[in-house]
């Protein structure tokens, strides 16, 4: 057995969680056709492997293998560290998300999270704002209008929507006292008492950061930055090979994350419904330790968020495949003047109902 | 010293010239995105948590994203760069050097808040927790004054945003 001495219990679950984000983020593209293809009536991807699942690998062994193109007048640095800073950002946040509960063997207690620190939300949100600069810098550096009017219209776009966004957040934030988001997680469910989600307390704040999630993450209907009826590919119409794969592979990592953030704050994370009668019901009529009742429905919390997330994936690629694209100037009307006085209305609302003794 | 501070202080200091001294204003805008990474490294290793998240959220992620916007807008190069005089660079460099030396006169002799062994210092108060009771507290009227004037701005700009009556450009 070789001894990992630097390698801690967190050390594997940081490896775990992201071998995973990379697992989905590639099975993503999967989903992403055969959900257009249902949506579609048509057959989708079905000739690599059982049911195209080797569809993916395929899909990379391309992009590996496809020439390497620089555009003339390029930015050659710029232009190789757009799509590294855009795969480098979308993998970031999923640090501080807790995919469970603690897992406790003897008297070693770990949590199924990557870092647990106190400024959880405010970590997701400043990585959030970053994740433009890979687009910005990538279609700069292209040399090429289409590329600078994509990235323009990323950044603009992302800094609209990152108002609003955060100011759903505030709401979250003073019914729950606190930016942890394993607190956050573990307080929308209590042992012993009634305890509801957050969505059932914040349904606008949601709807608000749901739309925002869409804007941050350039999906349809705001997937303006590359919109290719307008601006060919945007931001990244010079980009080739594996560099134009980090794109599409950093946009479904960033909606990945965001899936998981929604689920952590509005869809009680890695809780589920009973799970406390159901250790109970292990520890007292099955006659089960204590610390193994509590590993199990840790596990089971952690394919319930896991669940979660996928619903949440999946109502993403519904949605692409359902809505057409907003025009600019409805894209900036909405993020400022619908989005931004309801958040703001959000905020007073929630404070007014925490100051009534409602929520 | 923290090995850890003096890579962070190299780092910084050696992307701050980068941002005097590149020539290309992309580049220089990158590098000052690297320097507020490394302050917010120095805010970390000093417990300021919070300040730390709050710098690379406001400054990192929003301001100089404007700074880009705008300047790939211009889209400046040393070909379209104004070349000014002898005696404006004269003029700064004397400038620049008298600021500094009035900083260092002013910061030399100072004596950081619990380097005097007793005098009381919370090492929490950059814990968010803590810091929201000070502002709540002791700085409660600058605190609430800085938010009206920042909802003023963003009423202003969701203001700017609205369409006037009557103009209609699709």
């Amino acid at each position: 057995m070789i001894e990992l001495p630097a390698l801690g219990w967190q050390s594997i679950v940081i490896f775990v969680v992201f071998a995973l984000s990379l697992l989905i983020a590639t099975y993503c593209t999967y989903a992403e056709r055969v959900i257009a293809a249902f949506l579609q009536d048509r057959v989708g991807p079905d000739r690599a492997g059982p049911y195209g699942l080797l569809q993916p690998l395929a899909d990379a062994v391309k992009m590996f293998t496809k020439e390497e193109f620089f555009p003339g007048g390029a930015n050659k640095v710029l232009f190789v560290v757009g799509p590294c800073l855009a795969m480098i950002t979308a993998l970031m946040s999923s640090a501080v998300i807790p995919f469970g509960n603690t897992m406790s063997f003897g008297n070693n207690a770990f949590f199924l999270q990557g870092i647990e620190v106190n400024i959880g939300m405010l970590w997701i949100f400043g990585v959030v704002s970053l994740g433009v600069y890979g687009v910005m810098i990538g279609g700069w550096a292209s040399n090429n209008k289409f590329s600078l009017l994509g990235a323009i219209r990323a950044a603009s776009q992302n800094i609209s929507y990152e108002l609003a966004m955060g100011m759903s957040l505030i709401a979250v934030l003073m019914i729950s006292g606190t930016l942890s988001l394993r607190e956050i997680t573990l307080q929308q469910s209590v042992a012993g008492e009634w305890q509801m989600w957050n969505i059932v307390k914040q349904p606008l704040g949601f709807i608000i950061f749901l739309v925002c999630a869409f804007a941050e993450t350039n999906r349809t209907p705001f997937d303006l930055p590359e919109c290719e009826t307008e601006l060919v590919g945007g931001y990244h119409t010079e980009y080739s090979s594996m560099k134009l794969g980090l794109y599409l592979f950093s946009e479904y990592v960033n909606i990945f994350v965001v899936s998981a953030v929604m689920s952590v704050l509005y869809f009680g994370g890695f809780n589920f419904p009973f799970q406390y009668e159901l250790r109970d019901w292990f520890v007292n009529s099955q006659g089960w330790e204590l610390n193994s009742a509590q590993n199990l429905i840790t596990l089971m919390g952690a394919v319930g968020i896991f669940l979660k997330i996928f619903a949440f994936i999946f109502f993403f690629m519904w949605i692409r495949w359902t809505l057409p694209r907003f025009r600019y100037d409805q894209l900036m009307r909405l993020g400022w003047t619908i989005l931004i006085p309801l958040a703001v209305f959000n905020i007073v609302l929630t404070g007014a109902l925490i100051l009534f003794g409602v929520i | 010293m923290h090995p850890l501070f003096l890579f962070l202080s190299f780092v910084a200091l050696l992307s701050a010239l980068g941002v005097v001294f590149t020539k290309n204003p992309v580049h220089s805008v990158l590098f000052l995105i690297l320097t507020f990474f490394t302050i917010s490294g120095h805010y970390l290793l000093l417990n300021a948590q919070f300040l730390a998240a709050v710098n690379i959220i406001i400054y990192a992620g929003a301001i100089m994203v404007l700074f880009l916007f705008v300047i790939m807008f211009l889209n400046l190069n040393e070909l379209t760069e104004p070349q000014k005089p002898a005696l404006a660079k004269i003029a700064a460099a004397i400038a620049g050097g008298s600021l500094l030396l009035i900083l260092v006169a002013a910061l030399k002799d100072i004596v950081p808040t619990g380097a005097v062994t007793g005098t009381a210092f919370n090492s929490q108060i950059g814990m968010v927790d803590q810091l929201g009771l000070k502002l709540y507290t002791d700085f409660l009227l600058p605190f609430e004054l800085a938010s009206v004037l920042f909802l003023i701005a963003m009423v202003g700009a969701v203001m700017l945003g609205k369409r006037e009556t009557g103009e209609r450009n699709f």
